[in-house]
């Protein structure tokens, strides 16, 4: 059973060196010569207005925090779905109860203008 | 592998054979990686009627070999007011869950290196992990425009996650199970009895629509790459990258847009089987030929998009994914339901 899950572990390693070799390669065999032009942020030629660490838009925020609700429900939904021939009539009734409050917060955040992009 | 276990013992040998196999997966993948970026600019560049890059090489056929050559000796900049550890960390964090979740992909019934129970559970685990390469490095890089560009394609990436969920969700409900050998088996069993009427494609058809799209806006492929749109935030989330940095963000794309129609293939269009009826002889085998065939297709049609579409606008981009995917993927994960519990059910 476990070791299914090793060549995954080791596939993971090689996907991480694969992203560090070529990175290390580039660093060892291009040129470094900084400048402090070269090292500033980039903004259309101009010197930096302010700290880019900034105020931005509490819509994403919000973005956020509805994926998460909603990333929940599927991971609900994965087990269900996976068994839903063996459960039947009774197991799709019980989600079908759960879709629908999902449903209905669905509704409210609309009516809220949560998913409004203007 | 008995071989190679008798020369380095049971332990490590089991290691260095799993590791050739990760090779043969990844050496490929690499090859195809870097020869789609040059089919991309020759499909579009037909498309556009030019003949695209003929200069390198026979056809332009070895372009990707000087890309990647320019790439590699160009200097990696480090800004000077960037948090620099965590600047390096953004693009291997995206090319090592695209790479990663090839580990449970399935070629052929057979042919598959882990063939777990939760393949596509692990998927859609490692998958999600890519958007933190994309905020890091935005995040990182201390420049308006990446961190623009990465909230964006941040805010972006996880609204088309949930339509895709629900996706997945029906074609769980239809195949009832995770494995992903398991899907595909279950799609040569219905009455079409292996053919293209038997695959998820037909009664899965708005699922695939949703699925495809939602593929084209979790890769940030045009029309929906805002992130990056070169004509107002430069170049999105990774401005400040340059050299092997920066290309280490192109094959993470690249390689996410192969995996994307590596699971559309095997989800909707029936993997590795033959679209024409067992009886058929030759042509109604099934193989990787078939798999490999289907992926390109899906590949091609990427491109057809870039080609095709103006760039939407990024309050179009959330309204599509919010207000019309989600709506209609939940009443189909409904109806589905419906439709198995009915005497109609296709899927007994």
């Amino acid at each position: 059973m476990l070791q299914n899950y090793f060549p995954i572990l080791l596939f993971v390693i090689v996907g991480l060196m694969v992203g560090v070799g070529p990175i290390v390669l580039g660093k060892l065999v291009s040129p470094n010569r900084p400048d402090p032009e070269k090292l500033s942020p980039y903004e259309c030629g101009f010197e930096a207005f302010e700290d880019t660490r900034m105020r931005f838009d509490v819509r994403y925020y919000l973005v956020a925090i509805l994926f998460i609700l909603f990333d929940l429900e599927i991971a609900f939904l994965f087990p269900w779905a996976v068994v839903l021939k063996e459960i039947g009539m009774f197991g799709f009734g019980a989600m079908l109860v759960f879709l629908a409050i999902l449903t209905i917060g669905f509704i409210y955040e609309w009516k809220k203008g949560a998913l409004e992009w203007e | 592998m008995e071989f190679i276990q008798g020369l380095l013992g049971e332990q490590a040998g089991l290691v260095v054979w799993t590791l050739l196999k990760i090779v043969a997966i990844v050496a490929p993948m690499m090859l195809a990686v870097a020869y789609l970026t040059l089919a991309e600019r020759k499909v579009i560049g037909y498309m556009q009627l030019r003949i695209g890059p003929n200069r390198v090489g026979p056809y332009g056929l070895l372009q990707p070999i000087a890309d990647g050559v320019k790439l590699l000796l160009k200097e990696i900049i480090l800004p000077a007011k960037s948090n620099k550890a965590l600047f390096i960390i953004g693009p291997i964090l995206s090319i090592a869950p695209a790479l990663a979740a090839w580990a449970v992909v399935p070629f052929t019934d057979t042919l598959v290196l882990a063939n777990i129970d939760a393949s596509l559970l692990y998927i859609m685990a490692v998958t999600s992990m890519g958007v933190y390469g994309v905020i890091i490095a935005g995040w990182a890089a201390n420049s308006k425009y990446s961190f623009l560009g990465a909230m964006r394609s941040a805010a972006q990436i996880v609204s088309y996650e949930i339509a895709m969920g629900f996706a997945l969700v029906t074609v769980l409900m239809v195949s009832g199970s995770l494995n992903l050998v398991e899907i595909v088996n279950q799609q040569g069993r219905g009455m079409g009895g292996g053919s293209i009427l038997s695959w998820n494609l037909i009664p899965l058809f708005p699922m695939f629509i949703v699925y495809l799209i939602a593929g084209v806006a979790e890769t940030n492929r045009a029309p929906f790459d805002v992130a990056e749109g070169e004509s107002e935030i430069v170049a999105g989330f990774h401005v400040e990258y340059s050299g092997m940095a920066f290309a280490v963000f192109f094959l993470a794309e690249y390689a996410n847009m192969i995996l994307i129609a590596a699971l559309t293939s095997l989800m909707f269009l029936g993997g590795w089987l033959s679209p024409f009826p067992a009886s058929w002889g030759l042509l109604g085998a099934s193989g990787f030929i078939w798999l490999a065939l289907k992926i390109s297709l899906v590949l091609f049609c990427f491109l057809w998009f870039r080609a095709t579409f103006p760039r939407y606008r990024y309050d179009q981009i959330m309204r599509l994914g919010w207000k019309v995917f989600i709506p209609v993927t939940l009443v189909w994960v409904v109806v589905v339901g419906a439709w198995m519990m009915s005497p109609l059910s296709l899927w007994q």
